[in-house]
């Protein structure tokens, strides 16, 4: 199992994060450090709040309370949240985005009348500068960037191993392949630090062990940090460094595979619910 | 309601049988057709008078008995399940006929003959009909290429468009010294065009900015009130505007650079060719811009707003793009109209208009540049056949306007010559998968 | 200030034109409530209602003659049914013809709004075809006198007339809306349509309702804004944009924002002809729009049909 390399540095943190609807409080004072280069899983029962902390990472909801800071590849730190009390503002996704936090959804999110290749290289191309003169005229940055997007397209196709069906429809691909497509989708944009909505939901045991692998790869080939929302603990074991357990919106473990997994609260949490144990 | 302590006999009225009630559908539309078509119009002192002529007239029953037979036909053919055999039968050809006219080389095919028959037929026209291919079809034309920018690509809808228009036309106005307010020097209306362009360009901007960081549909309400509010302004300023008379004498174009002069005069043909020439420029420009990055991530916007915002795609930023070249088109179709016809008034640019507009985009196939060239061309050349056959009354286009929409929308929505990729995505949204506008919440909500 | 100068003379017709904004408004508010959608067609809703109360009470009154007395009372009753009556079928028609295919292949937003601007367009010129283009003037239903003066400013007969019946209607609504089990399906469908129709609420059945509810205020506004001015075939639309921009100002979705929005909006609509010359007036609601979403674009009640209704 691959130890976190670097294990003081860390590359998001969260502190102390509330988020309320109305009268309903979906995320209490959540604490969260991600070091750089390791794989940490999310897990909780559901309506925990993963998908929540998601939300509030990439700039859907903005938190009512606390912090959350990024280092951006050129190390500089940048709080995602910021203002006054009533008046706070989360960064805009796109912005998040090339900040360099990117992410996948829990119910998949392609663009579903285009095709595979089409859906990667989007997300390949937002970063360039070409502007709508450069794309009308056809100017020589513009063809420049074009081929580049199409090589890293292809580059992220094979990575993913979906070459083949480049040219389908996004909506016409199984379950399982859209949701390694999404994945590509969300690598094309070079993001340092990948979140995954529970990537394995609705795949059969052989897409689940391609996505093992495919996980594994991201984060040492690619050397991608990955934050996963995972509800299957076959997956979550065998691939994280880290896990965090979330109950009710709060934190109630932190810690290595095997010490959560035995830790009597997450038990407990998970008895207590209906949902899948652990 | 107290449907439930009524005794059970009642709460169960005999049906009536559907397909009765569908003869009844016929009929009413039929007689509606009737109405529709009566050439006369009520007035303030006989409101019915239409209504008693055209229900009154033998014509009715001729409506009516076709409403009957278009009934008989359709439920002959529920009965046999016929509409199933049929679209079985012609899947394959209806296939190959999508892979043909669907394909990027009959797109061109396409336009070519589109061009010969562009420069060729109207030479044999008459000066009538050369007069409509100018002031009618041309002029439209442009200004759909530029609203499918918008509507077709984007996925916003715009009720103002025809506002920027006539601001481009305002603007040859001012630059040609034709308002009552002089600019500081008189520009030639081909250099205005650039100029036209930018101030259009600006004045979207403004506009759009503070809106399309909303709801989608909040824009439709927004431009429509722009529009009303240029309306206004130009109506009432009259020391900048001329009030409703307008402006007179908007020069007409020339070309004097590099000991080539020439002048376009009222002759109808030698603008034909200036508004080809400059419609080819725009849909060659417009051709690239939509296979582009630009173009693929207004596509994203409009499928899924929320992804393309999590993939890094600014979304506020291309609409405002796509807002803002649709307003500058308009603007430059603004200067052409209003250099060719040499007279602007507020009522050269109703809010009508911008619907009407909209229509031809709509019934073309929004998102496809040869459908919405189709669709401008024929709803502007047609309804010119039917006034000078005196078929139709001037006043009843907007009528048939507004009932080519519904009717498109309810059966047809993709339009006549729909592009592939809006065929798809309204296919996919009728099965509950992604959307097809950027009409839904923006991404980033509040918590 | 000009605002204060005129303040009381404005203020009154001001009340009576935002009672009709408001009754407007509610249509809009009401099916953006239930389908998210603009209906740009409910301006020919009101205009419908205009209409048939034109034709209603063409036919009761006597060409010349001012009715007065239980006369009187029973011709305006009847004008008013009429033209809610007429609003509501028209309402109904449009739901059942125009949006209900849609709604069955789920179409996207975008076609929605163009068939509701198409719808609009029919309408509106199939009744200038019908019924001519001009203006109209209702035959007079009463002697509009002056009641009695508010600082200087005289309050007539119709005015009454208008701000009282658009406030009963008004609160018989509010009444249905949150006592009946009518107005418990609208919210519930207004709050979560997909859950509603899993508990059993018919779910066409109500936007028929909304509809029709809607239709009724809105051809009642008609028939009272009809006897107001005058009728036109056009006379839906720019009303129709105003109500609109009300029922955002108050909150789009909220059936007392979109009273509060009504109201406000005539007011300040009609104050300001004391500061600018009167063709200008149509711009102050548009700016309004503009202003209440840039800064408070959930209104000022905020949003939701099926919180606060």
């Amino acid at each position: 199992m691959a130890t976190p390399q670097a294990r003081e540095e860390a590359l998001l943190t969260v502190r102390k994060v509330t988020l309320r609807f109305g009268g309903l409080t979906s995320l209490s004072e959540v604490d969260l450090s991600l070091y750089r280069g390791e794989i940490r899983s999310v897990i909780g029962p559901n309506g925990a709040g993963k998908t929540s902390l998601f939300n509030c990472l990439t700039g859907v909801y903005t938190p009512q309370e606390g912090t959350i800071e990024f280092i951006t590849a050129d190390g500089t730190p940048t709080q995602l949240v910021s203002g006054p009390p009533r008046r706070r503002r989360s960064r805009k996704p796109h912005v998040v985005n090339r900040a360099g936090i990117a992410r996948t959804f829990q119910n998949i999110r392609l663009f579903a009348a285009l095709s595979a290749f089409e859906n990667v290289k989007i997300a390949a191309e937002t970063r360039q500068r070409t502007g709508p003169i450069g794309a009308m005229l056809r100017l020589p940055h513009a063809r420049a960037n074009e081929r580049r997007s199409d090589a890293r397209t292809r580059e992220l196709l094979d990575f993913v191993g979906l070459r083949q069906v480049a040219d389908e429809l996004a909506s016409s691909l199984p379950y399982g392949v859209q949701r390694r497509l999404e994945i590509a989708r969300a690598l094309a944009t070079d993001p340092a630090l990948l979140l995954l909505d529970e990537p394995a939901a609705g795949t059969n045991p052989t897409e689940k062990r391609q996505l093992e692998g495919l996980i594994r790869r991201i984060n040492t080939d690619l050397g991608v940090t990955v934050l996963l929302i995972e509800h299957d603990m076959k997956l979550v074991m065998s691939v994280a460094d880290r896990v965090t357990v979330l109950n009710f919106g709060r934190v109630i473990a932190e810690g290595r595979p095997e010490e959560v997994q035995r830790d009597p609260v997450v038990v407990e949490a998970y008895l207590g619910s209906t949902e899948e144990k652990p | 309601m107290t449907v439930g302590e009524l005794p059970l006999a009642v709460r169960r009225p005999r049906r009536i049988d559907p397909r009765w009630l569908r003869l009844g559908g016929w009929l009413v539309l039929g007689a509606l057709l009737c109405v529709m078509t009566s050439t006369e119009e009520g007035t303030p002192s006989d409101h019915w008078l239409v209504v008693r002529t055209a229900l009154g007239s033998t014509k009715l029953i001729g409506w009516l008995l076709a409403g009957a037979i278009v009934w008989a036909l359709l439920e002959v053919w529920r009965a046999r399940g016929l509409g199933t055999v049929v679209s079985g039968r012609t899947a394959g050809v209806r296939g190959r006929w999508h892979e043909i006219t669907g394909g990027r080389r009959a797109h061109w095919l396409f336009l070519g003959i589109a061009a010969v028959a562009a420069i060729v037929i109207p030479q044999f026209l008459s000066e009538f009909y050369q007069r409509v291919l100018v002031d009618q079809v041309a002029v439209f034309v442009l200004l759909a290429v530029g609203l499918n920018v918008v509507v077709g690509w984007a996925g916003l809808l715009d009720l103002g468009y025809v506002a920027f228009f006539a601001i481009g036309a305002y603007t040859a106005g001012y630059f040609t010294r034709a308002l009552p307010v002089k600019p500081p020097f008189h520009l030639n209306p081909f250099v205005i065009l650039p100029v036209a362009v930018v101030v259009c360009l600006v004045a979207g901007l403004l506009l759009g900015a503070p809106t399309l960081r909303l709801r989608g549909d909040y824009l439709a309400i927004v431009t429509l009130g722009f529009h009303e509010i240029v309306q206004l302004f130009l109506v009432n300023k009259n020391n900048w505007t001329g009030g409703n008379q307008g402006a007179f004498g908007i020069p007409h174009f020339s070309i004097n650079i590099f000991g080539i002069h020439y002048q376009w005069t009222l002759a109808s043909l030698p603008y034909w060719y200036l508004f080809i020439a400059m419609l080819a420029v725009l849909v060659f420009l417009f051709d690239r811009l939509e296979h582009s990055k630009v173009g693929r991530s207004w596509t994203a916007i409009r499928e899924d707003e929320v992804a393309a915002a999590a993939n890094g795609v600014p979304t506020v930023k291309y609409k405002l793009m796509a807002f803002a070249i649709g307003a500058s088109t308009s603007g430059l179709s603004g200067v052409l109209y209003a250099s060719r016809i040499g007279y602007i008034n507020p009522a050269s640019f109703p809010v009508v208009l911008s619907i009407t507009v909209l229509s031809y985009v709509i019934f073309g196939g929004m998102g496809s540049l040869v459908g919405v060239i189709v669709g401008a061309a024929l709803l502007t050349f047609l309804p010119a056949v039917f006034q000078e056959q005196n078929i139709v009354r001037q006043e009843d286009i907007p009528m048939w306007i507004g009932a080519i929409l519904v009717v498109m929308m309810i059966f047809r929505s993709q339009g006549l010559i729909p592009s592939r990729r809006r065929r798809r995505e309204l296919g996919l949204a009728a099965q509950g998968v992604s959307d097809a506008d950027a009409m839904s919440e923006t991404p980033e909500g509040r918590a | 200030m000009c605002l204060t100068q005129h303040f009381w003379q404005f203020l009154v017709p001001g009340i009576t034109l935002g009672s009709l904004y408001a009754l407007i408004a509610i249509g809009y508010t009401l099916v953006y409530g239930v389908l998210q959608l603009i209906n740009f067609a409910h301006s020919e809703v009101f205009m419908t209602g205009g209409f048939a109360g034109l034709f209603i009470t063409q036919a009761l009154v006597t060409a010349g003659l001012t009715p007065h007395g239980a006369d009187s009372v029973l011709y305006t009753v009847t004008g008013l049914v009429g033209g809610a009556v007429f609003g509501a079928v028209v309402a109904f028609l449009l739901e059942r013809v125009a949006y209900r295919p849609l709604r069955r292949r789920n179409a996207p937003r975008l076609v929605y709004l163009i068939t509701a601007i198409g719808a609009s367009l029919f309408l509106s010129n199939l009744a200038g075809k019908l019924f001519g283009r001009d203006r109209t003037n209702i035959p007079e239903l009463y002697a509009n006198d002056v009641v009695f003066t508010l600082f200087g400013a005289q309050v007539r007969v119709q005015q009454l007339v208008i701000i009282g019946t658009a406030l009963a209607m008004m609160l018989l609504l509010d009444t249905v809306v949150n006592r009946s089990k009518l107005g418990a399906g609208i919210r519930a469908v207004a709050q979560d349509a997909q859950t509603a129709s899993l508990m059993g609420v018919n779910i066409n059945r109500v936007i028929s309702q909304t509809f029709v509810i809607g239709g009724l205020l809105g051809g009642a506004a008609g028939f009272l804004f009809g006897s107001y001015l005058n009728v036109h075939y056009q006379m839906g639309f720019l009303p129709g944009i105003k109500a609109f921009a009300a029922a955002v100002l108050g909150g789009i979705g909220n059936i007392r924002g979109a009273m509060l929005g009504g109201l406000l909006l005539g007011i300040v609509e009609s104050v300001s002809q004391s500061c600018m010359s009167s063709q200008w007036i149509d711009v102050v609601a548009f700016v309004v729009l503009i202003l209440v979403l840039m800064f408070r674009p959930t209104g000022i009640l905020g949003q939701r049909l099926g919180r606060a209704a």
